[in-house]
């Protein structure tokens, strides 16, 4: 047993918000598996998947990671330069939808 | 720790001498560490996408039974070993070490059952559906290049978390290391769970077949 006196941090969301979350992302997964058996047609499930992957990472960084509940400007240097980087690489995919027109005919 | 605490003084945060974050160093550089991990994985998923797009005969080798309902389990024992890691760490704060290390134990066992299963579904491609690293009956190898790469390196930050859980349960049963440790170990938990919420969709679900 420690002896020493832990520190209290009282601030922050309680176990009936992590339980709420925690049902809600198990309910977002359970709506991507059924799209999925039901096999929505591609672009509609494409964006619907990404979108609820988004809430849900949203999800767990807030509340999970407690992001929420630090300051503002933890999240300002973290997540903006972060979002840029992955948008940037989404400059290239233009040149996927090309590759297949130009493989020569087998 | 109370060295970050605000002072009543007048002035800017940013000029000196104050955590402009009012978060410890430890926590601060675990972001780091996980944003940059982030970037790495978005390169991963986006090489998957790129290579899925530029590749019209892209193989669809996840039969809604055993695969999908097995990444499903998956993802269930990884959100569920989040929830009881945020309990290890909300026991810890209240300086309830018995019961952090019982949520830390509950988190590991969730952890190593994804890895189980992860492995059994990779056994499970690569002996009944063919599929390895370089080659598939589909004929397009950068599926399982980057499939197996994407995966891979998610079960490698799983087994690191186990290893690291393993690290931190066992001193906080001895009574060391403080909460602030545990919610950094538990900041990487979740973030493992974090890049399993877009390679389950991305690469399983899209990839489904009834």
């Amino acid at each position: 047993m420690s002896t020493h006196v832990e520190e209290i941090s009282g601030h922050g969301p309680g176990i009936p918000t992590f339980a709420k979350v925690w049902a809600a992302l198990l309910a977002m997964t359970a709506i991507e598996v059924f799209l999925a058996y039901m096999q929505t047609p591609m672009m509609i499930m494409l964006t619907v998947l990404l979108g609820l992957s988004v809430i849900k990472a949203a999800l767990i960084i807030a509340y999970f990671m407690h992001l929420k509940f630090e300051r503002l400007s933890l999240f300002l240097t973290l997540f903006p330069m972060l979002i840029f980087c992955i948008v940037l690489m989404l400059i290239f995919l233009g040149d996927a939808y090309r590759i297949p027109m130009m493989r020569p005919p087998v | 720790m109370s060295t970050h605490v605000t002072t009543a003084a007048t002035g800017s945060l940013w000029e000196g001498g104050r955590s402009p974050y009012l978060t410890n160093s430890k926590k601060f550089g675990m972001w780091l560490f996980i944003i940059s991990d982030s970037l790495t994985f978005s390169a991963m998923l986006f090489a998957y996408t790129y290579s899925r797009v530029s590749n019209p005969d892209w193989p669809t080798p996840f039969h809604f039974s055993p695969s999908i309902i097995f990444s499903s389990v998956m993802t269930f024992a990884l959100l569920t070993s989040s929830l009881t890691m945020v309990m290890a760490v909300h026991s810890m704060n209240r300086g309830n070490r018995a019961a952090a290390a019982r949520w830390l134990l509950a988190t590991m066992a969730a952890g190593a059952t994804f890895v189980g299963l992860h492995l059994t579904e990779w056994m499970n491609l690569i002996n009944h559906e063919h599929i390895t690293a370089f080659g598939n009956e589909w004929g397009v190898p950068q599926f399982g290049g980057t499939f197996f790469a994407i995966t891979g390196l998610h079960m490698t930050h799983v087994v690191i978390g186990l290893i690291y859980l393993g690290v931190i349960c066992q001193a906080v049963m001895r009574g060391k290391f403080k909460a602030e440790d545990v919610e950094v170990a538990g900041l990487y938990w979740h973030f493992v769970d974090l890049v399993w919420m877009f390679v389950f969709p991305l690469v399983y679900l899209m990839s489904a077949r009834v």
